[in-house]
């Protein structure tokens, strides 16, 4: 036994001419947690992907327990006992938590009958490792992501993990969600058992790693003791930019509400909703996330429609039961899931700036005026500083940051007064973090009118003049942006 | 490393990259060319046998437009075949109406033309209507709709073929203008530019492709849907209507069961023709060359009497799984481990 559980030295790993890694090194120690963190695209996948034996690396070795692999597959990794518990956590929505923690090993042993007596047992010492209790007969498709993701934990366990790999395992979690995960990686470290958690999210990294590596731009930027680091630094390391966050304050308010809600209720969702928007003004409204704060977002965006009470635009009742309406009044929504709801990623940039305005560009027979086209899209490329160099290049060769602000372009195009943001930087890097921030306070002081619905609270205290806090449906409480410190905000939520 | 990518994506090379898979259709074609040109030089390069195949391809090309359109929302047609029959009935009957001593009116075939693509129109409309309305899913709707229609054809024409229709329709459609070009060709020409223009020209065409990239976001995107899939479907019906007609000239005779072959031929067309059956991309030309490929593999093996035509739909499914793996190697030996990166 050596006290460094993993050690990847030298790792060089390039793809069709893009050179993606460029002499990493990582060490890890038994029983450690350690927090890999950069931003998009700066490696951190790719080393997963090496230690885990899916890529072979260029040059460079890795050791685990002492030993030195070469040519690994993703078989041997698991039989090391490396484990990697991916974003999406490849589990099978359409069978039972049972199957889906019996199969891996009823498979390995080459079974060819089902036993529902052994598979039960299996899946039960499988989840009373982690005290996670369960229907095992419920579908986990069914599950919430948080379930989802134990279940994924569970499995991995089986197979004697010596080092599990995390890949920004809290995206898609809530608050105490997150809590019960941290304790269960903490029970897992008191096993023995290393974890690499990726993420970018700074206080995650404080919280539950011991020490930290940062990546960036395929280079190993700084490890060392997380105690060492602070919040400067981090984003610092993570950018290599320095960053001086504004807060906002509104300046030009409109006289009167650009948007007004009066009751609105959709069943099983929210209910009694009432506030306003002026121009000039970013509105925060935060809350779990099953506080009904996204479907408030899709009703006042006409995907769903709500069932009572009413929406007035500039002062007018307006009926909005599609996003067509929404978009004929002069309101947009910019969507939580980028990649599902916001984006066409295999079609050009091009294509994804211009589809909400695309009739403009056309004449009366819906005939592209081509040199129009052209202008619009080179406008929206600068204005947005999106960072390609064509317009016909699909949009997933951009990175996350410059996606999202693809989708923001598609509705400024518009030239809209509303535009509601739902999770405007979830999975977005810092240094695009920032930019987006930065278009938004623009938008709002030029007199757009803005809500952000996040429950990214720094997020939501730093951007907005006004948060209205959403629980269980209603709303529980308006702050102004003096009052609203994230102590406040929790102790209205929870 | 995601900026890296784009100057990849920037090289030299970019367009035959882009149209790698119209680039091996053409290769495929030649070669088949070249063979014929080395074995039958004299039975296969004559101009008639040129014009015959020009004549006997817009049955299924016709229908095979259609299909693509389908094809690029995410959805599939696999009713033109019925629509076409059922239109080639009803407008047989009505030639015969119009023309109950022998001579046609001059205004018949305008308006054989014109009535029949209306027909086309309001089966592709109630096909829409299934899909985007009803939310069945396309390949249920249109099949379902399939059944349907070729059992009212067999009702109404109690199964036996509707012939002995008046001569000028059938000379007319099979006449060539300037004694070159087929007249089938010219109709064949005129909806595959239309299609051209729609799809590239047209915001129709750039709605079209990101519905069918991802219905989802196109919702909020503030596309309506619904009326997209009605008018892509639509469409298709009047290209499987022109189709029947085509085949009603071919023929001289309509039958509620002609050409069922072509239910599944256009299906392999347009997926040879490079169309992504999951929706989202696909081009013309593609399409264009993979019905030309088709009908110039079938003539040039009828020039060899030795072998059966039962090797038609043999080498046909050869090829089409031949393009499939060419493609697949090329779209995933090399680029591939650069997307996951």
């Amino acid at each position: 036994m050596s006290d460094i559980l993993l050690r990847a030295s030298g790792i060089h790993k390039s793809f069709v001419g893009v050179h993606a890694l460029k002499g990493v090194s990582l060490e890890i120690a038994p029983g450690e947690i350690h927090c890999l963190a950069g931003e998009n695209g700066c490696g951190k996948s790719t080393l997963i992907k090496i230690i885990s034996g899916v890529y072979q690396p260029d040059a460079g070795s890795i050791e685990f327990d002492g030993k030195r692999l070469d040519k690994i597959t993703p078989i041997d990794a698991i039989l090391l006992g490396i484990q990697v518990i991916y974003q999406d956590f490849s589990v099978f929505p359409n069978l039972t938590v049972m199957e889906n923690l019996a199969l891996n090993s009823e498979l390995s042993n080459k079974r060819k009958v089902v036993n529902w007596k052994r598979m039960r047992q299996i899946a039960e010492e499988a989840v009373a490792k982690i005290n996670f209790q369960v229907d095992l007969d419920a579908l986990v498709g069914t599950l919430s992501v948080a379930q989802k993701q134990m279940v994924a934990i569970s499995r991995a366990l089986m197979f004697n993990a010596r080092l599990i790999i995390m890949d920004e395992p809290t995206t898609a979690l809530t608050r105490k969600e997150v809590q019960a995960l941290f304790k269960v990686i903490m029970q897992l470290k008191a096993q023995g058992i290393a974890i690499l958690f990726v993420s970018h999210k700074l206080n995650e990294v404080f919280e539950i790693s011991e020490r930290f590596t940062i990546f960036r731009n395929g280079e190993l930027v700084v490890t060392g003791q997380t105690k060492d680091l602070d919040a400067a630094k981090f984003s610092y390391y993570m950018t290599g930019r320095a960053f001086s966050e504004e807060q906002f304050t509104a300046t030009k308010l409109g006289d009167k509400p650009l948007l007004e809600v009066k009751n609105l209720g959709l069943a099983g969702a929210f209910s009694d909703i009432s506030f306003s928007l002026r121009s000039g003004e970013i509105l925060g409204i935060t809350g779990l996330l099953d506080s009904g704060r996204s479907e408030l977002a899709l009703a006042l965006f006409g995907i769903r429609q709500a069932d009572s009470g009413e929406i007035l635009i500039k002062g007018k009742k307006t009926a909005i039961t599609c996003p067509q309406d929404a978009i004929n009044n002069g309101l947009g929504l910019v969507p939580e899931d980028r990649l599902s709801e916001g984006l066409f990623l295999p079609r050009s940039i091009a294509d994804n700036l211009i589809i909400a305005e695309v009739d403009r560009l056309a004449n009366r027979f819906k005939v592209f005026d081509r040199e129009k086209r052209q202008e619009e899209v080179d406008r929206l490329m600068k204005e947005f500083a999106i960072a390609s160099p064509n317009a016909n290049n699909a949009c997933q060769t951009l990175s996350g940051g410059n996606q999202q602000r693809v989708v923001l372009g598609k509705w400024l195009a518009c030239g809209l007064d509303i535009l509601v943001l739902n999770g405007p930087t979830v999975g977005v890097d810092i240094g695009s973090k920032h930019d987006i921030h930065a278009i938004l306070q623009n938008l709002a002081r030029e007199g757009m009118g803005i809500i952000i619905i996040s429950d990214d609270l720094p997020e939501v205290i730093q951007n907005c003049s006004r948060v209205i806090i959403l629980k269980e449906g209603k709303i529980v409480q308006e702050l102004d942006a003096a009052e609203a410190t994230e102590q406040a905000i929790l102790s209205k939520m929870m | 490393m995601t900026t890296s990518n784009n100057k990849t994506m920037k090289a030299p090379g970019l367009w035959a990259r882009k149209d790698s898979h119209v680039v091996r259709l053409l290769l495929v074609m030649a070669i088949w060319l070249i063979f014929m040109a080395l074995t039958k030089p004299t039975r296969f390069y004559t101009l008639i046998n040129f014009q015959t195949m020009a004549s006997q391809f817009p049955e299924y090309g016709l229908m095979s437009l259609g299909v693509m359109l389908c094809m690029i929302t995410g959805g599939i047609d696999l009713s033109p075949v019925a629509v076409a029959n059922l239109v080639s009935v009803l407008m047989a009957m009505l030639l015969k109406e119009l023309a109950p001593d022998g001579g046609l009116p001059g205004y018949a075939i305008p308006l054989v033309f014109l009535l029949g693509a209306a027909m086309g129109a309001a089966l592709g409309i109630m096909n829409g209507i299934l899909v985007s309305k009803v939310r069945i899913p396309p390949i249920l709707a249109t099949l379902g709709m399939s059944e349907l229609l070729t059992g009212v054809a067999i009702v109404i024409t109690g199964g036996a073929a509707v012939s002995k229709l008046p001569m000028e329709y059938a000379t007319t459609i099979n006449s060539k203008i300037a004694g070159l070009v087929p007249v089938q060709l010219v109709i064949f020409s005129v909806m595959a530019v239309l299609v051209w223009f729609l799809l590239s020209r047209t915001t129709f065409g750039t709605k079209l492709y990101l519905l069918g990239t991802n219905p989802q976001a196109a919702r909020y995107s503030g596309l309506n849907n619904d009326r997209l899939l009605i008018l892509t479907y639509m469409i298709s019906g009047i290209a499987a209507a022109l189709g029947g007609l085509v085949m009603l000239a071919n023929y001289n005779s309509a039958r509620a069961n002609y050409g069922s072959v072509y239910v599944l031929q256009c299906i392999l067309v347009v997926v040879l023709g490079g169309v992504s059956p999951s929706g989202g991309r696909g081009k013309i030309s593609g399409v264009v060359l993979a019905i030309l490929l088709l009908r110039m593999l079938e003539t040039g093996i009828n020039r060899f009497p030795q072998i059966s035509s039962y090797y038609i739909s043999l080498i046909w499914g050869g090829v089409l799984l031949l393009v499939m793996v060419l493609d697949y190697f090329s779209a995933y030996r090399g680029p591939r481990k650069r997307k996951t990166a």
